[in-house]
C-alpha cells in the first residue's frame, strides 16, 4: 500500500468506525434519543432541516473568517512591533496576557451591550480569542532570529528594516502559519460561544433553541456541522501554510 | 610578500580596549591591541576560545565600539558598521527560504549602488553571482536550497555572499570549523584561489594553527581575555601555496612555534 491510499484510508476507517461504535452503543443500550441520538438519527435531522442549518452554518462561517481575517492582520502588525523592539516586547507583554486570561464568554455580554444583538459581537469575540497565538509566533519567530544573520546585514550597512524585511519576517513566515491552524479553530469557537450567549442568528442561535424545544437531533446536528467546519478551515490553512513556507518542511514532500 | 609590504594601509588600530557592558559588570574583551592591515593583505588570528577574536572582527567592521583607543579604515576612525566588509560565520547562517544564488544575491540588494539597480539589472547581478559560485566550483549547485547542499558547499555559499559585493575587507569568523579535515582542506584551496583572484583583504579568525600559517601572510596570536596580542608572525613562505607545503619543515616550524605562545597544558 503506498503512501497517498494510507492517509486517506487510515483516517477514513477510523473515521467510520467511531460513527459505527457509536451507533451500536445506542441501539445496544437502547439510549434515548433525548440522551444521546444515534449517527442515523442525527443524518435524519440534518437532512429534514437541511435548510435551516445551512443557512446558519454559511453565517457562522461569515462571522467566523470576518473575526479570523482582523485577528491575522492584527495579529501580524502587533507581532512584528513586538519582536520589533525589546521596549514594546516589555510594554506589551503583560497586558497581551492578562488579556488572553480574560474568558471571552465573559465579554459577550459587554460586547452585546455596545453593540446589540447581530453579527458584530460574534465577530470581535472570534477576533478577540484568536489573535493571540498570532502575535505570540510571530513576535517568538522574530526574536529568535539568528544574531550573526542579523551581523551580517548591519555590517552591510542594513538597517534594523533591512533586518526585517530580509531576514526576520520571512524567517517567522512559518510560525505565523503555525499559528494561523491554531487561530482559526479558535475563531470558530469565539463565533459559536458568541453566537450561545446573544444571537440571532447562527449555529449556535441555532442549537440553543433546539435544545430548549428538546430536539437532540438538532443540538447534535449542529455539532456535527461544528466538526466538519473546524476540519475543512484547518485542512485550507494548513494548505496555505504549506504552499507559503514549503521551504520549513524540508525533505518531507519536496527535494 | 613584498607587493603587500608596499601596498597602502587599510585597517590601523591603535591601543584598543573594548568591553561588553558598562560600569562593574563590564566585561572586558580586548585590551591594548595594535595592529594594522595592508590592503590586499592576508591576516589571521588565532588563540584559546574566548580570548576575543570575534571581537576583534567586531571591532574592526564597527558593528562594536572601542572602549579606548582608535580603529581607522583608509584613515578614517571607525564610528557605525562599515559598508565594505563582508561577513562568514562558523555556521553558514544561509537563509533557508532562499536558493544557493538567491543567498548570494542579498547583499546586493542592501548595498548602494546595487540596492537601487538590482531590479533594473537583475539578468547582469544574477550572472555575476552564479560566475562567483562557479568559481568556487558550485556550478548547478546555484538553485538548490540551503539543505539540499552539503556542509562544504554551504559554507562555500556563505564565502560567495561575503564576497559579491566586492568588500574591502572579507572577515571569517572560523569559517571552516565545522567542517571535516579533507573538506577542509579543499576550502583552504578555494579560498586562497579567491583571494588571489581578488586580491581582497582577509582577516581570518580561527583556532586551527595550520589553516592560519597555509593561508595568511601575518598570523596574529592573542591571549586568554581580555585578549592582547602576544605574538607578530610574518609567514614568509612563498606563494601560491600548495597543500605539500603544509608537510615541510618550514611549514611545521611555524606552526610549532605559534603553538608555544598559546597557553594551556601541553
Amino acid at each position: 500500500m503506498n503512501d497517498r491510499v494510507v492517509q486517506i484510508l487510515a483516517p477514513t476507517l477510523f473515521t467510520v468506525a467511531i460513527f459505527a461504535i457509536w451507533e451500536f452503543a445506542c441501539r445496544a443500550f437502547a439510549i434515548p434519543v433525548t440522551i444521546l441520538p444515534a449517527p442515523t438519527q442525527i443524518w435524519q435531522a440534518l437532512v429534514q432541516y437541511r435548510a435551516p442549518i445551512i443557512d446558519n452554518s454559511l453565517y457562522t462561517l461569515g462571522t467566523t473568517l470576518a473575526g479570523f481575517a482582523l485577528a491575522t492582520v492584527f495579529g501580524l502588525l502587533l507581532g512584528v512591533a513586538v519582536g520589533w523592539h525589546k521596549a514594546i516586547y516589555a510594554a506589551v507583554y503583560p497586558v497581551l496576557i492578562g488579556f488572553n486570561s480574560v474568558p471571552k464568554v465573559a465579554v459577550v455580554p459587554v460586547l452585546i451591550l455596545w453593540f446589540g444583538l447581530g453579527a458584530i459581537p460574534a465577530i470581535l469575540t472570534a477576533f478577540l480569542i484568536s489573535f493571540f497565538p498570532i502575535v505570540v509566533n510571530v513576535a517568538t519567530g522574530l526574536a529568535t532570529t539568528e544574531p550573526e544573520l542579523e551581523d551580517v546585514l548591519r555590517a552591510l550597512g542594513g538597517s534594523k528594516l533591512d533586518v526585517m524585511r530580509k531576514v526576520g519576517i520571512p524567517r517567522s513566515m512559518p510560525y505565523f502559519f503555525g499559528s494561523l491552524k491554531v487561530a482559526i479553530t479558535l475563531a470558530f469557537v469565539g463565533a459559536v460561544v458568541a453566537e450561545t450567549v446573544g444571537a440571532n442568528k447562527g449555529i449556535g442561535k441555532l442549537m440553543l433553541d433546539a435544545q430548549a424545544g428538546f430536539q437532540v437531533p438538532i443540538v447534535f446536528a449542529g455539532l456535527v456541522v461544528l466538526a466538519f467546519l473546524g476540519i475543512v478551515l484547518y485542512a485550507i490553512t494548513a494548505a496555505i501554510e504549506t504552499r507559503f513556507t514549503g521551504w520549513a518542511f524540508r525533505g518531507q514532500n519536496r527535494n | 610578500m613584498s607587493i603587500i609590504a608596499n601596498a597602502p594601509e587599510l585597517v590601523r588600530l591603535d591601543n584598543v580596549t573594548m568591553h561588553y557592558g558598562r560600569g562593574p559588570q563590564a566585561v572586558q574583551a580586548i585590551d591594548d591591541v595594535s595592529l594594522s592591515i595592508r590592503k590586499g593583505e592576508f591576516i589571521a588570528v588565532v588563540g584559546p576560545s574566548g580570548c576575543g577574536k570575534s571581537s576583534l572582527m567586531k571591532l574592526i567592521s564597527g558593528l562594536h565600539m572601542a572602549s579606548k583607543g582608535s580603529v581607522t579604515v583608509h584613515g578614517k576612525p571607525v564610528t557605525g558598521p562599515l559598508k565594505s566588509v563582508g561577513m562568514a560565520f562558523q555556521n553558514s547562517n544561509l537563509l533557508p527560504w532562499r536558493t544557493a544564488i538567491e543567498n548570494v544575491m542579498l547583499p546586493l540588494e542592501i548595498v548602494e549602488p546595487h540596492r537601487s539597480r538590482i531590479r533594473s539589472h537583475k539578468a547582469e547581478y544574477l550572472e555575476k553571482c552564479e560566475a562567483l559560485l562557479q568559481q568556487v566550483g558550485l556550478k548547478g549547485f546555484t538553485q538548490k536550497f540551503p539543505w539540499q547542499l552539503s556542509g562544504g558547499m554551504q559554507q562555500r555559499t556563505s564565502i560567495c555572499r561575503a564576497l559579491i559585493h566586492e568588500p574591502e575587507v572579507l572577515m571569517l569568523d572560523e569559517p571552516f570549523g565545522a567542517l571535516d579535515a579533507f573538506t577542509r582542506e579543499e576550502l583552504w584551496c578555494a579560498l586562497r584561489d579567491i583571494q588571489a583572484a581578488r586580491g581582497v583583504t582577509v582577516m581570518l579568525v580561527t583556532h586551527d594553527l595550520r589553516e592560519a600559517v597555509f593561508l595568511a601572510d601575518t598570523v596574529y596570536v592573542m591571549s586568554n581575555r581580555p585578549g592582547r596580542i602576544v605574538k607578530t608572525t610574518r609567514v614568509d613562505l612563498p606563494r601560491p601555496r600548495d597543500l605539500e607545503v603544509t608537510y615541510t619543515q618550514p611549514f611545521s616550524d611555524l606552526v610549532h612555534e605559534l603553538r608555544s605562545h598559546i597557553g594551556g597544558r601541553h
